[in-house]
């Protein structure tokens, strides 16, 4: 199949023409999404502030506990951010198709190296339309599927492995994640990763709510009510 | 007869008495209950002295420095009773051909039954001509007295790590013991130098033992590199609390509050430092003021500087931590955002005119 021919099949889906409207994200994984933007907000203001905390407080030691608390809700949210993703695996198997986009990339579908052109290509305003995509669209798929799946592996690694830490040898947290430390070189250098990774959701998150609005007001397809109510509705 | 320990204790005017005082003395150390004292009294009358051959490469001396401190004088006399009757390099009292002999003699003598300790490491580069011992390259030297030792023990960040002559750009090929020794089980004892104490206990669990201490993955023993200094750090409930020192010698620098934001490495720093602590247990870096510097962690001079606690990461060119990077990949991301929706409304605006014009949609 060549890339004409899979822009015409993908230009003439039925399932996508005009004022149609698709049931796409099941219940779990809108839940999930909303949660997980919650937990990703929290860890990243909370780790950045571990890893640069804010003035020093006055007063006798054991009257504050600023630090505790911050840890503590990073924590907290690190652990319903990793508990989320593990139900969130779940849903992929049982749930619909779309639910198991985030975790397999396409790679030897023509069709779909064709949809990553494209959108680049609108992103760059050299096409006049995007295709339209019941799912993610390709590009966006990509992306998800690093700074999302593949981040998030990465920092529930380097996160537990960073807590067997406190939580000490033989702990569960040990046992499962602490291989990650020496692998990674040391401590300080997987506080580094865990550091960059944070990162790397920042800026991707910045970019994913731009996408979102801009898709919203652009494309010929809903975007972030769809995300709510679960239904994508196309346009022209 | 086959002369164990306590014949040589006697020998060297230890008495009984000084001798159960160590027993129990070293069960505590050890983190042993006491009904321990009696094994260990036992073992070191029973059992036949197991031989310590120390071997020095590339190092500075510092480990044998400390291990020669070490707090109690009866530990002291006792671990260095048992220990210099052998070869030690810069404890022995035999030099030249007649220190030789004796190493192979003990090596023909005990094969397959005496303890090598290493302190130092070899350079590989050159093959290994950047440390010579005896008119032979040291790697020689310690793969052969290896090959028919019963277990290594790796002093010091040098054989543990690498510690300073490894750091980059390693000019002379510095390489951790472990790399070199194969099938020996291999116990290391970084920091720069190790507690003299936690030396002396290792040494004498071994001897007394006759087994290897319980290693963590890095094979570390658990009893002394279990913990982190920030584990134990008097100066803790300062950081829970969020009290740092901000700046050297400010208000909070005398108020002895926590040393996180001067750089301290206690947080990701395996060591006894803050339990045991220095000098016959006076004090340790941070209880002076200083933070930890991470000294006995893998390639802890290259892990950037001792004064940041977000570091440099060396991979992102020379002054770059994950916050100039993530930050900048951030700001980038953002800036490219602004300049896209303006380019986009743009676009929209020109459409919809386009649209009012042709009377589309
Ligand atoms: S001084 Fe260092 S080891 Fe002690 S609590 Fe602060 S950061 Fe942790
Ligand atoms: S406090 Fe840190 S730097 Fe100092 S001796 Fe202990 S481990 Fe080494």
């Amino acid at each position: 199949m060549n890339l004409n021919t899979a822009a015409a099949e993908l230009e003439n889906d039925p399932e996508t023409a005009a004022g149609k409207t698709v049931y796409v994200y099941e219940g779990p994984v809108r839940l999930w999404h909303w949660i997980n933007a919650l937990c990703i907000v929290v860890l990243s203001v909370t780790g950045y502030l571990i890893g640069s905390p804010l003035p020093s407080v006055s007063g006798e030691a054991s009257a504050n506990f600023l630090m505790g608390y911050i840890r503590f809700a990073h924590f907290a949210a690190a652990y319903i951010f990793a508990i989320g993703f593990m139900v969130r695996i779940y849903w992929a198997i049982v749930g619909n198709h779309h639910a198991r986009q985030l975790f397999m990339l396409p790679i030897t579908d023509p069709k779909w190296w064709a949809g990553i052109v494209r959108e680049i290509r609108w992103y760059l305003f050299l096409e006049k339309q995007p295709y339209k995509y019941v799912g993610h669209n390709p590009l966006a798929h990509l992306f998800m599927f690093l700074f999302v799946t593949v981040a998030a592996v990465l920092m529930i690694f380097t996160g537990f492995a960073l807590y067997s830490e406190g939580a000490g040898l033989g702990s569960w947290q040990d046992r499962l994640f602490g291989w990650v430390i020496p692998m990674l070189g040391g401590s300080q250098a997987t506080h580094s990763w865990h550091h960059l990774g944070m990162w790397g959701i920042v800026t991707f998150v910045i970019l994913h709510v731009y996408a979102a609005v801009r898709e919203d007001i652009m494309s010929r397809q809903t975007m972030i009510s769809t995300m709510i109510s679960g239904q994508r509705t196309f346009r022209e | 007869m086959t002369e164990t320990f306590y014949d040589v204790l006697r020998r060297q005017g230890i008495s009984r008495r000084s001798f159960l005082k160590f027993c129990s003395l070293t069960a505590t150390s050890l983190g042993l209950d006491s009904s321990y004292a009696a094994e260990i009294a036992k073992a070191m009358e029973t059992k036949p002295r197991t031989p310590v051959i120390w071997l020095e490469g590339l190092e500075c001396t510092c480990c044998s420095e400390s291990f020669i401190r070490s707090a109690h004088p009866l530990t002291k006399d006792v671990v260095l009773s048992m220990m210099s009757l052998d070869y030690h390099v810069t404890l022995m009292a035999a030099a030249g051909h007649q220190a030789e002999k004796q190493l192979e003699e003990i090596k023909k003598k005990y094969k397959g039954n005496y303890i090598l300790a290493v302190e130092g490491n070899p350079p590989l580069n050159e093959d290994g001509m950047f440390c010579i011992e005896g008119g032979r390259p040291f790697v020689e030297i310690l793969k052969e007295t290896a090959a028919d030792a019963k277990a290594v023990i790796a002093w010091g960040a040098c054989a543990s790590y690498g510690c300073v002559q490894a750091a980059k750009p390693n000019p002379t090929r510095a390489t951790p013991i472990d790399k070199v020794i194969s099938g020996k089980p291999i116990v290391k004892v970084p920091g720069c130098p190790p507690i003299a104490e936690v030396m002396t206990g290792v040494v004498t669990y071994m001897l007394t033992f006759d087994r290897i201490p319980e290693l963590d993955r890095q094979g570390r023993p658990k009893m002394f590199y279990g913990q982190r200094i920030h584990d134990k750090c008097y100066r803790r409930p300062h950081f829970d609390a969020g009290q740092f020192v901000e700046q050297w010698d400010d208000e909070n620098a005398r108020k002895g509050y926590c040393l996180y934001k001067m750089g301290c490495k206690g947080p990701t720093t395996y060591n006894a430092c803050s339990t045991v602590r220095w000098n016959d247990g006076v004090s340790f870096p941070i209880q002076s003021g200083h933070g930890c510097i991470g000294c006995s962690e893998e390639g802890f001079w290259d892990k950037g500087s001792f004064y940041d606690r977000v570091t440099d990461i060396k991979q992102f060119g020379v002054e770059s931590n994950a916050d100039k990077v993530g930050g900048t990949a951030a700001a980038v991301a953002g800036a490219a955002v602004a300049v896209h929706a303006a380019a986009s409304a743009l676009k929209k605006a020109k459409k919809s005119d386009n649209d009012k014009v042709t009377g589309g949609n």
